[in-house]
């Protein structure tokens, strides 16, 4: 009994110090661990610039930087330049934003605001599943349904009436082939569609609903609360998920390449072919050779990076800058 | 205990039999002649338990996989120059044969009924012949009605050995293409759109009305694709099939030309098609293995005596023997192991 009590302390101290350390050591270990996968992100980062820049460099050291204002692609010379691929990516993703934002937002604030329950469900998991089908199922829908009808019953309306515009008609001009530029960004619209809607769903439904309640409590319309409550409670998120569409409209490959008509070309009509960096990366990457060529591909994927990350970086000041905004007026 | 000896015997022969031939050999390159090395293979394991593994990674891929030694043999459908070969310690053989067709949407014309001849199909392809009926068109074909259309042209938007064989006969025929275009597996088009893969050239013709395209023999016979008939070298105008391609194939002269390099479009023959190619291998000419080498050979010395019935059922067109004899006795010059012995060793 004696015993018993003079051991308990001892046994209780030594066993809190075991504890003790064997917590600072998985502690430790923990840290180490979660850090250096965290420095993995990093490394892999700066690895794949630094091989990207090395094989691009064959490209870069010939063209310099007229490589990206030059608009000429020619294998059989080994003369590059970026200037059409990126002029098309950039013209596709803003017609998906111009196209797919205003109905994301619709998907959105009906989900939230006004569909009955009853849908709610199933339209959300609509939508979701949107996002789940593979691209190049979106690439041959696109060729074979879509540029068809477009091409049928779309494209010479668009002609007939905007076309006529003295301002815009350029843009809507030229043989009706259902492929080129307009298809693919509109393709791309429907691709970015539905991440951009579930973001804004998800946020929208962090409103706290006493906000909107009071809100509607003091008479207001629906579009008078989605605009002066929920769009500033959430304007974070909504800008967050217009990055997210648009940074996967920029890297979009395989649907792209199917109906954008793949020709090194700028011009004015959207009805016309051109190319996108990625869809030229997977259309030429298998047969490039040539050093240049390879390297001038590489550049083009050097390229799109660079975008992203003026895309991400562009989004994170837009975010701060609302969030300081917020700061300023409570 | 004698039995028992022997058992363990037959074991130990059985197991090193198999060791000979338990590693695969590998190819990798060209996709167009993908479907028929695949046939090949599978006769071939089927009758000697030797496998062959091809991936169709495209030209370029199987060019470059060889130079780096990863695999035992590259495929590409545009012959290497000699003087290429030689600074990459490479030879070539042709392996196999197909061709190039030009297909088109056009209403109420029979497939085959339209006759189009090379330079014609330079200038559409250059965009200056724009309408189908144009003039040059219509002297070509009296008979026909032509609508007043205007062409979409249509090609490939990938790198292609199929882009090559098209290019490099319009370069043959129309000095204005070769120098404002030329040829190669991709080249910078001053018209039209870009399909990915003989399925989207043949996807957007079957879409655009007036539209003209190109794309493999097997892939437009198997898809009922209307093609044009087009005049060869020697003023005839010729349907491609099985026997123009053989006629082209048949007429081009290999033996005087050093390393294989034989582009076979353009060739004399009365009945010869003018848009056909060669597809090939190429092998390292010092061999670090040369039982790998020895089983390549043996592959294709098999495919080329055994595999012609296997290549017309899938419409290419086998190399005839007279060019197989000359790949053999090129595989016995130049193929050699690091003592200098030749690899292949005609009379076994």
């Amino acid at each position: 009994m004696t015993t018993g009590l003079a051991a308990t302390p001892i046994a209780d101290a030594r066993r809190q110090r075991r504890r003790a350390s064997s917590a600072r050591w998985q502690d430790a270990l923990f840290l180490h661990t979660t850090r250096s996968f965290a420095a993995l992100v990093l490394v892999l980062l700066l690895s794949i610039i630094a091989a990207l820049g090395y094989a691009a460099w064959p490209a870069l050291a010939k063209f310099g930087a007229g490589f990206f204002v030059t608009n000429v692609w020619n294998p059989v010379t080994s003369e590059f330049g970026a200037l059409a691929p990126i002029y098309g990516t950039l013209v596709t993703s803003a017609i998906a934003l111009a196209i797919g934002v205003p109905v994301s937002f619709g998907i959105a604030l009906f989900l939230t605001e006004m569909c009955p329950p009853v849908l709610k469900r199933p339209l959300g998991t609509a939508v979701e599943l949107l996002a789940a089908i593979p691209s190049i199922i979106y690439g041959m829908w696109g060729l074979f349904v879509f540029a068809p009808f477009f091409a049928d019953h779309v494209q010479p309306v668009l002609a007939r009436t905007l076309g006529n515009n003295a301002l815009i008609g350029p843009l809507f001009q030229g043989a009706p082939t259902g492929l080129g530029v307009l298809t693919a960004g509109i393709i791309l619209a429907i691709m970015v569609i539905p991440f951009i809607a579930s973001v804004m769903r998800d946020v929208f439904e962090i409103v706290p609903l006493v906000l909107k309640e009071s809100a509607y409590g003091l008479g207001c319309t629906t579009w008078e609360v989605v605009r002066n409550v929920v769009l500033p409670y959430t304007r974070i998120g909504v800008v967050g998920g217009i990055m997210l569409g648009l940074g996967r409209a920029l890297g979009e490959t395989m649907a792209v390449t199917f109906v954008i008509g793949n020709a090194y070309r700028i011009r004015a009509s959207l009805f016309e072919p051109g190319n996108s960096i990625a869809s030229a990366l997977a259309n030429e990457f298998n047969e490039a050779a040539d050093p240049v060529h390879r390297g001038s591909l590489i550049a083009l994927g050097l390229v799109l990076f660079v975008l992203t990350l003026i895309v991400l970086a562009a989004s994170r000041v837009l975010i701060a800058r609302l969030a300081r905004g917020e700061g300023a007026r409570t | 205990m004698i039995t028992i000896n022997r058992l363990l015997a037959a074991i130990a022969t059985l197991t090193i039999a198999a060791g000979a031939h338990a590693v695969d050999i590998t190819g990798a390159g060209a996709t167009f002649p993908y479907p028929i090395y695949a046939k090949w293979a599978e006769g071939y394991k089927a009758k000697t338990g030797q496998g062959m593994n091809y991936q169709s990674i495209g030209s370029g891929g199987g060019i470059a996989q060889i130079k780096a030694k990863t695999v035992d043999f590259g495929a590409s459908d545009m012959p290497l120059k000699p003087e290429e070969l030689r600074s990459a310690g490479l030879m070539q053989f042709p392996a196999i044969v197909g061709g190039v067709v030009p297909i088109m949407n056009l209403d109420g014309i029979a497939a085959g009924a339209l006759k189009l001849t090379g330079p014609v199909l330079a200038d559409i392809y250059l965009g200056k012949i724009r309408k189908w009926n144009d003039k040059a068109i219509a002297d070509l074909n009296a008979g026909l009605k032509l609508p007043d259309v205007p062409i979409a042209v249509v090609r490939r938007s990938d790198g292609s050995g199929t882009t090559f064989v098209w290019t490099d006969y319009l370069s043959k025929v129309s000095s204005e293409w070769k120098t404002k275009v030329g040829s190669s597996t991709a080249v910078s088009w001053p018209e039209g759109v870009g399909g990915k893969g003989n399925e989207g050239v043949a996807a957007y013709v079957q879409r655009i009305k007036g539209s003209i395209g190109y794309v493999e023999y097997a892939y437009a016979k198997r898809n009922n694709m209307t093609y044009a008939s087009v005049q060869n070298r020697d003023g005839q105008f010729v349907l491609a099939d099985d026997a123009t391609f053989q006629a082209a194939a048949a007429n081009a002269d290999w033996k005087n030309a050093p390393g294989f390099y034989q582009i076979l479009t353009d060739q004399p023959g009365r009945n010869a098609w003018p848009i056909t190619s060669a597809s090939f291998i190429l092998m390292h000419v010092r061999q670090d293995k040369p039982p790998n080498a020895l089983e390549v050979l043996k592959f294709f010395d098999w495919s080329f005596r055994n595999g012609q019935k296997l290549a017309t059922d899938l419409d290419y067109v086998p190399l005839p023997e007279s060019v197989t004899k000359l790949i053999a006795d090129a595989w016995t010059k130049e193929i050699k192991d690091a003592a200098g012995k030749p690899v292949w060793n005609p009379s076994p």
